[in-house]
């Protein structure tokens, strides 16, 4: 087998094409690529995780040349909107729809009434000068793998919603992974101007084979702007996915930061949340239910850098047969950040005896005049609950039905873009099984 | 006709024995108050009948219309007619009372009638006086203990059990609500459910009629009667009953209490 960098080598970071800058961009990253190592669970930020139990050669990345290209390779035709299935629907009304298939952009629609209000959709590949907006929240990769999505990424995308726009619907970014043993590097920059208001459902879907996917998406939201942005993982049972949301909220700003994430054998979500203006806000809340013997690792940042700032997290899951969930959430108050109240809540229902959950928080304050408050709770359903309901004659597979779709009824409320998380209750019960 | 007979019960709860031999019968359409002062088992008998964890019978039988209660799961014991009103109604997180109610007739072949649970639930809450915006919360959830009580009775008069035993239905339950409640299990009582009501105080008995009165002291019922030994107990308190038997005193002794 060729080793990993020859795999994912600065030749062929260098052959993805695109602009100067871009190309430029790609070049240096995979040149730190070459030294750089697998991340290694005796760090922090790895504390649990199987990180170095990845393989990533046995991964190629996605052939370069762009759809047409990659359609003379094994993958078939190219994916467009209309197979993406149930999770069309799902989407329901969209200001505009992006869609990509193994690496490679396969659509991008945009309403008129969206484009009339300003919001444009912008491949960055096409842009001739270089754009800010791409690290301009995350300046420096997190990791290993932000390291390699900035060398690896085929087509990252830029959304811009101006100042002072708001969408009707949302804008819905779908990456696809349908090839065996595809890694794909997706890239998503959203940024918000003064005042605008947007929606923006980020989803990552693959099927049966094993795929590895490492997405970063950024997020600029402006001064009293508001963006509601909702990650889905919906991978397959073989697949990979090691996703980074960065956020940056300035003044008066206000990000709704929601995560559901079922799929993938290890799967991991870390999120970074900056509140780096007075006032501002970060609500951040994620559910999430692993079964089988899968992994699901969340690692969430609040980090308040101004005055008068408030966070809060609300991060709900549930673990059956021998699955296993991670989470670990460090709550960071800047010296300046006087007035900054930040909440920062863990649940974990574990409904098998085999599976295994860690919560862990942490608090790093370094202002006096701050509310902070953090809980976890980790265990089986509760007796009570449970004989309560069989006690009015619920019988006990629907009891603790009941019981574990209700304990994710106030996060899935609080999820933004509701058209879409609505749908979610749904994905509890087919986890849980079926109905007798 | 139903009936609930308790023979020779005794039971654990957490491990220590509470109930000495129990020993009631309940017809269909009669109302018996269970009475004594606090920790005398009277919450024991409520929950090992309903079959909750940490409660055990270690002795005796409890038929309901000839099953054994004491072999069935809660489950099992709430479709065979058995009701629990609790003293303390559980929380219950995100599960409102159309779901449990609707799963329960569900399982009873009971959500077939016109309207389904949903009609059932609505018609019964405008009786019991519950507003309809309580019936899409979850169960007992940040609720006062009146409407925690009010919930328990809508469940009773949806479920329609054969035997419901009220564990201090009067509590947190004000002049009016306690009406309302009495006036929907007499109701019941009319059609034919038989109650085993727990208290401690003779007020539920202004309102509610028993047409037997029981007095526990010490996991034991050590008195009998129709309505106006409630009277009689309001004059002597029940310290007056507190007669241990003699078995019961060698027994403490023999534990070097």
């Amino acid at each position: 087998m060729p080793d990993l960098q020859e795999i994912f080598s600065v030749a062929y970071a260098a052959g993805l094409g695109g602009p100067d800058w871009l190309q430029q961009r790609r070049r240096e990253a995979a040149e730190a690529f070459r030294t750089a190592e697998l991340p290694s669970s005796s760090e922090e930020e790895w504390r649990y995780s199987p990180v170095s139990e990845l393989r990533l050669e046995t991964y190629r990345p996605a052939p370069s040349g762009g759809a047409n290209g990659a359609a003379g390779d094994d993958t078939g035709p190219a994916a467009g909107p209309g197979e993406l299935g149930t999770l069309r629907d799902r989407l329901a009304a969209l200001s505009a729809l992006v869609v990509t298939c193994d690496g490679h952009l396969v659509g991008a629609e945009i309403t008129p009434e969206a484009a009339a209000a300003g919001l444009s959709v912008r491949p960055l590949g096409e842009e001739t000068e270089p754009v800010g907006a791409l690290g301009g929240v995350l300046d420096a990769p997190a990791d290993l793998f932000g390291l390699m999505n900035d060398a690896f990424c085929t087509e990252p995308v830029m959304l811009e919603i101006p100042s002072g726009a708001r969408l009707a619907d949302p804008v819905a970014v779908v990456n696809v992974v349908r090839t065996q043993s595809l890694a794909i590097f997706p890239r998503l920059v959203v940024v918000v101007g003064d005042g605008a208001e947007a929606q923006v459902v980020n989803a990552l879907v693959s099927g049966e084979g094993e795929v590895l996917a490492v997405p970063v998406a950024e997020l600029d939201v402006g001064p009293a702007a508001r963006l509601e942005y909702l990650n889905l993982q919906e991978l397959g049972p073989q697949a990979t996915g090691i996703d980074q949301t960065a956020a940056t909220v300035a003044t008066q700003g206000h990000l709704v930061i929601g995560l559901a994430a079922v799929g993938g054998t290890y799967a991991r979500c870390r999120v970074d949340c900056t509140l780096a203006g007075r006032g501002a806000t970060g609500d951040m809340s994620a559910m999430y239910f692993g079964d089988r013997d899968q992994i699901l690792d969340f690692r969430t940042y609040q980090n308040h850098l101004a005055p008068d700032t408030n966070s809060n997290l609300l991060f709900v899951g549930a673990v059956e047969d021998r699955a296993r969930s991670i989470y670990s959430g460090l709550i960071r108050v800047g010296p300046k950040a006087r007035g900054t109240d930040a909440e920062q809540t863990n649940r974990i229902l574990k409904l098998s005896e085999e599976v295994w959950a860690d919560s862990v928080p942490n608090l790093e304050i370094e202002n006096n005049d701050v509310r902070c408050a953090h809980a976890s709770s980790v265990g089986p359903v509760d007796e009570d609950h449970r004989f309560y309901l069989e006690s009015r004659g619920v019988p006990p597979d629907v009891a603790e039905r009941l019981i574990v779709e209700g304990f994710f009824r106030e996060v899935r409320r609080r999820l933004p873009v509701q058209s879409v998380a609505a749908g979610f209750d749904e994905m509890v019960r087919a986890k849980i099984g079926p109905e007798q | 006709m139903s009936e609930l007979v308790v023979e020779g019960l005794r039971a654990n709860a957490a491990g220590e024995p509470i109930l000495h031999g129990v020993d009631l019968r309940i017809v269909a359409g009669e109302v018996h108050a269970v009475m004594g002062p606090n920790g005398c088992g009277k919450s024991t008998l409520a929950h090992v009948l309903a079959g909750r964890h940490g409660y055990t019978a270690t002795a005796g039988r409890a038929l309901l219309d000839g099953r054994d209660l004491l072999t069935l799961s809660p489950f099992e014991r709430a479709q065979a007619g058995l009701f629990l009103a609790m003293q303390y109604p559980t929380e219950v997180p995100g599960v409102n009372l159309l779901d449990v109610l609707g799963a329960s007739l569900r399982a009873a072949g009971r959500d077939l009638a016109a309207g389904g649970p949903a009609a059932l639930l609505s018609t019964e809450a405008e009786r019991l006086g519950v507003p309809p915006a309580l019936l899409e919360r979850a169960v007992n959830v940040d609720l006062s203990g009146g409407e925690q009580k009010r919930g328990e009775a809508l469940q009773l008069a949806v479920l329609r059990p054969r035997i419901a035993v009220l564990d201090e239905i009067d509590s947190g339950l004000d002049v009016d609500a306690l009406r309302a409640v009495a006036r929907r299990i007499e109701e019941a009582t009319s059609d034919g459910l038989g109650v085993l009501a727990i208290t401690h105080y003779t007020r539920l008995l202004g309102v509610l009629r028993a047409d037997r009165v029981h007095i526990m002291i010490r996991g034991r019922i050590v008195a009998s009667g129709g309505p106006e030994l409630a009277n009689e107990l309001e004059q002597t308190g029940y310290e007056g009953w507190d007669r241990p038997a003699p078995a019961e005193v060698a027994v403490r002794l023999g534990r070097s209490f």
